[in-house]
């Protein structure tokens, strides 16, 4: 027992000494290259350099009111787009009348790049929250609704067929067989509309704001100082990490029944 | 329902004649148990296509009846027309001697081909969906009843076919239905599985006394479980044969005759004692 318990530990730090070798060596190999002057510090400052910074900006706090920044907009935003998406989702998905009426207007709007409506919402909200806020819920709204939409109509009629023969039906029969038959590709969507998210707001922060990470790492631009520079950038990199792991969380708990994302045996 | 488990177990040790000797009293009881099925001049049509035309059928309380037919007979829309998933657009479908209206009926219960559990969803879980108020003990009961309720905690992905169709007879039957559907739930089993299931699907009949109407391709499967075989040819009713074999059924010369006449009956083809030259399969 105690033997495969350590052994189980064993194999599980493995897996995760694999997964981190790559990024582990590129750092080390990077700190190594810079504190041998072989990559100027002007061009890329080295981790150690990086880590500094970064420490001197969470003394300050500034780092922190920043990243809270980000993350508020990111959350607002997607709370909002992904609300929105998913409704609508529902909507259509189940109601064909209201298919009918809004799911090819959704589709006109969706093949618009939403960045490049920028200029367009500086224009109309200056560079205040409400225009991050708005190009974040546009980003996030159409993989929801199309990943959402997608899942109702991909459940098995069998299955619905086999509800109303047991008397389920309208928020019961929904409940019961069409969210969680549509589950998995509603996460699918999340994890897509999570990345959409981060990239909407570095995007949008670096070319109008006053405050959080992308306003960081525009005004380190301004004064050289390219080791808070690489800082932001690692800062979002994290984010869109945690953002992923969390999705994948949720996956792994609400789909243990899927045979592709059961626990391990 | 705890009763029913253990009157089950009892009957599975009485000896065969015993059994035979209480039957009169059981059928007495399936008078009242099992729902009486009338089809009159039933039309159901697919666009431009009619599928049943002018099926009439008359099912007595607690019969076992087995449809058999090509595919493409609309034997299988006969029974969703029995379900209540298809609407007849002539004629009429009325259900017990006051004539209960047709639609989806909560004394009928469904046993699709595919199993049709819910992934999502624990074996057990997927049984409650067939308890009205989704009572817990009700459910492992009904899995008492087929064996699996060892497997209660477990997903249905877990499953073999074969242990995936008891859950869902256990489902069906768990809201203790009067009438029971049965569209080819064997057909995808294998040999020896399939067996192991006509017994069980015949012993619960047995117990329960609910009418049953089975679904099959299968001469063999619908002699060996029913009292009557009906052939459904063309969305009508081509032949309708009572089988009066002993139950316990052993496939002797008797099950061979039945078997035979009626196969010999839905390929259109002549028995071999007329001895025609140049015809055989």
């Amino acid at each position: 027992m105690k033997h495969s318990a350590s052994g189980k530990w064993k194999k599980r730090l493995q897996s995760a000494g694999l997964e981190w070798a790559i990024p582990i060596l590129v750092i080390a190999l990077w700190q190594w290259f810079g504190s041998l002057g072989w990559i100027s510090a002007r061009i890329l400052p080295t981790p150690a350099s990086v880590l500094e910074a970064g420490a001197k900006l969470v003394k300050d706090g500034s780092l922190f009111v920043y990243i809270g920044d980000s993350t508020r907009r990111a959350l607002v935003g997607f709370a909002i787009g992904g609300g929105i998406g998913f409704v609508l989702a529902i909507l259509n998905g189940l109601l064909p009348l209201s298919e009918k009426l809004t799911d090819s207007s959704i589709q006109m709007i969706r093949t618009i790049p939403h960045l490049s409506l920028i200029p367009l919402i500086i224009a109309w909200f200056g560079i205040g929250e409400q225009g991050k806020i708005f190009l974040v819920a546009l980003g996030v709204a159409f993989p929801i609704y199309l990943n959402t939409l997608h899942g109702i109509r991909s459940v098995d009629r069998g299955l619905i067929e086999m509800g109303r023969t047991y008397g389920l039906r309208g928020f019961a029969l929904f409940r019961t067989i069409v969210f969680p038959g549509a589950l998995p590709s509603i996460l699918v969507g999340l994890r897509f509309a999570l990345g959409i998210m981060w990239i909407t707001l570095i995007v949008s922060e670096t070319i109008s704001s006053d405050s959080g990470i992308g306003y960081m790492a525009m005004n380190a631009r301004e004064f050289f100082q390219m080791d808070v520079v690489v800082l932001s950038i690692i800062i979002y990199a994290l984010l869109g990490k945690l953002s992923d792991w969390v999705a994948k969380l949720m996956e792994r708990r609400w789909l243990q029944w899927h045979p592709h994302f059961g626990p391990p045996n | 329902m705890a009763s029913v488990a253990s009157t089950l177990r009892s009957a599975q040790l009485t000896a065969p004649h015993e059994e035979e000797k209480s039957r009169p009293s059981l059928q007495a009881e399936a008078a009242a148990r099992g729902l009486q099925v009338d089809v009159q001049d039933a039309v159901v049509r697919f666009g431009e296509l009619a599928v049943l035309r002018e099926l009439s059928l008359s099912i007595p309380s607690g019969q076992f009846l087995a449809v058999v037919g090509r595919s493409g007979c609309g034997k299988s829309t006969l029974l969703r027309l029995l379900a209540g998933l298809e609407a007849a657009s002539a004629g009429t479908v009325s259900f017990g001697a006051a004539g209960g209206s047709p639609g989806l009926r909560t004394d009928v219960r469904v046993m699709f081909q595919d199993a049709r559990l819910l992934p999502w969803k624990s074996v057990l879980d997927n049984v409650r969906i067939g308890v009205p108020g989704g009572d817990r003990a009700q459910a492992l009961d009904a899995l008492e009843l087929v064996g699996l309720a060892d497997r209660a905690k477990e997903w249905p992905a877990v499953l073999s076919g074969g242990q995936r169709q008891r859950v869902s007879l256990a489902r069906a039957l768990a809201g203790d239905p009067r009438l029971l559907l049965l569209d080819e739930p064997l057909g995808a089993l294998d040999a020896l599985t399939r067996i192991e299931m006509q017994q069980l699907i015949e012993r619960l009949w047995r117990e329960r006394r609910f009418t049953a109407v089975l679904v099959t391709h299968d001469v063999g499967e619908a002699v060996a479980l029913a009292d009557r075989v009906v052939l459904v040819e063309n969305g009508s009713i081509a032949q309708d044969v009572a089988v009066a074999l002993a139950r316990p059924r052993e496939k002797d010369t008797g099950f061979a005759h039945y078997e035979s006449t009626i196969l010999n009956r839905v390929l259109a083809r002549r028995p071999p004692a007329e001895d025609r030259n140049g015809f055989s399969i």
